[in-house]
């Protein structure tokens, strides 16, 4: 296909059409994935979460930044909420980035979460293995840490990375918010703000009471985004972070597990669709939701029936 | 599931970004991606990031007076990067004697103080390709 050649050559237009097709499900993304496949697997996809207002966009600009320093090029896929009101949405992440526009080195995408339905985190992850294809580097993928959608997105990275700041909660917030349990590694941001130490403490202790951590002890560290400050070492923790996984053998585990992520992710969607289009969407189920209602049926057989016939 | 996205950007050195954030929720209500670029930026910046989003509309804010320099660069850099069916908007403090020689540069239209936020909702929906 002439966009695939085209993103095989480093052209960026090509390569921000191919993900406009994959974004908006045009008839040739397909295609164009199929294609690209081959091409894939060679970036280091590294995520990062955290709550909103954190610094995550700041912080992106930053690494980037970093990244380049050490001669390497980064693509950057920023995530952000649809309205579940209006289905528009403004993508801010790139209002922190746009000193990056002037960088060929570097490819930024802003990408909105839209319906639950095509999945996210499949566009999404389209999205990284084009940028992939392109020949980049790093590939950081930015969200925020709500839903589940969103923490899938991160826990599919080669090092996940969750961005926290001081001033949020107590340690019980630590203990209850899920994102914490994915963080590869930890970043307080905003570390010149009061409560710094103690929120360092609350995550150590927390990293103590976690058995997953074993033979890789999540490392903490302090930066100021908006200065810049602390940022080397942060690319300093996830290149330690990659190498540990190659020397352990547990990236190859990591992109195994990535794959059957993303496979089961594409048969689940393909069957939700299915099933929406010649069952949900049917007058047939519109008559068996009215008998459900005035309890002429009950919905357990009927779901059996459905599943007998779909599944068949 | 094709949905329109705009991209937001104020060009050049004035630093009042009111207008545009208004545009920008405006947009978003009306059920565009709106990506907000902010102030301060350079017609290469808004031309760049336009192409990585494979933005449909570029809706530039200005009210410095440098409408008639900026303004027509934007369009020349789209173009130049191969982004050709892009509409290209323009709003803020623009006297009617510049319009003409805007819209002869490529800007589709432009929205001057007092417009109703709907009405540059229903010119993106009449005229995005």
């Amino acid at each position: 296909m002439e966009i695939v050649d085209k993103l095989l050559n480093h052209s960026r237009l090509a390569l921000s059409k191919a993900i406009t097709a994959v974004e908006n499900e045009y008839d040739d993304a397909v295609k164009i994935m199929t294609e690209i496949y081959p091409h894939t697997g060679n970036a280091y996809v590294i995520g990062i979460t955290g709550p909103p207002g954190a610094g995550k966009s700041t912080l992106t600009d930053k690494l980037a930044k970093e990244y380049r320093k050490r001669g390497k090029t980064v693509g950057i896929v920023a995530i952000d909420p649809t309205s579940p009101y209006s289905g528009g949405a403004i993508l801010g992440d790139r209002i922190r980035m746009m000193d990056l526009t002037a960088d060929e080195g570097i490819f930024v995408r802003s990408m909105a979460t839209r319906g639950s339905l095509g999945g996210l985190s499949q566009k999404a992850g389209d999205a990284v293995k084009l940028m992939d294809a392109f020949g980049m580097d790093v590939i950081i993928v930015e969200t925020v840490g709500v839903g589940q959608s969103e923490v899938d997105i991160v826990k599919t990275a080669d090092t996940t990375m969750v961005v926290v700041i001081p001033g949020m909660g107590d340690d019980i917030q630590a203990i209850k918010a899920g994102i914490l349990e994915i963080g590869d590694l930890f970043t307080i941001n905003k570390a010149d703000r009061e409560g710094t130490d103690k929120l360092n403490i609350e995550i150590e202790m927390m990293l103590e009471l976690n058995p997953e951590h074993v033979g890789w002890r999540p490392p903490i560290n302090r930066t100021i985004a908006s200065k810049g400050e602390g940022i080397e070492a942060v690319v300093d923790s996830i290149e330690a972070h990659k190498a540990y996984l190659i020397d352990s053998g547990k990236l190859n585990d990591i992109r195994k597990k990535r794959i059957k992520n993303e496979v089961e992710a594409m048969l689940n969607d393909r069957v939700n669709r299915y099933i929406d289009k010649e069952v949900i969407q049917t007058q047939e189920f519109d008559d068996l939701v009215v008998k459900m209602q005035s309890r002429e049926i009950e919905p357990y057989s009927v779901v059996d029936d459905i599943v007998g016939k779909v599944l068949k | 599931m094709a949905n329109v996205k705009v991209l937001v950007a104020k060009p050049g050195l004035d630093g009042h970004d009111r207008g545009a954030k208004v545009v920008a929720r405006a947009l978003r209500d009306a059920g565009f991606e709106v990506i907000y670029t902010g102030i301060r930026l350079t017609p290469e910046q808004i031309a760049e990031a336009a192409l990585q989003d494979d933005v449909n509309v570029v809706a530039l804010s200005l009210l410095s007076g440098a409408h008639n320099t900026l303004f027509p660069k934007v369009v020349e850099l789209l173009k130049e990067k191969g982004l050709n069916d892009v509409l290209v908007i323009g709003g803020g403090v623009i006297p009617d004697a510049d319009i003409p020689g805007l819209k002869a540069a490529g800007i589709a239209e432009v929205f001057t103080p007092g417009t109703p936020t709907s009405k540059i909702v229903d010119f993106i929906n009449a005229n995005v390709k």
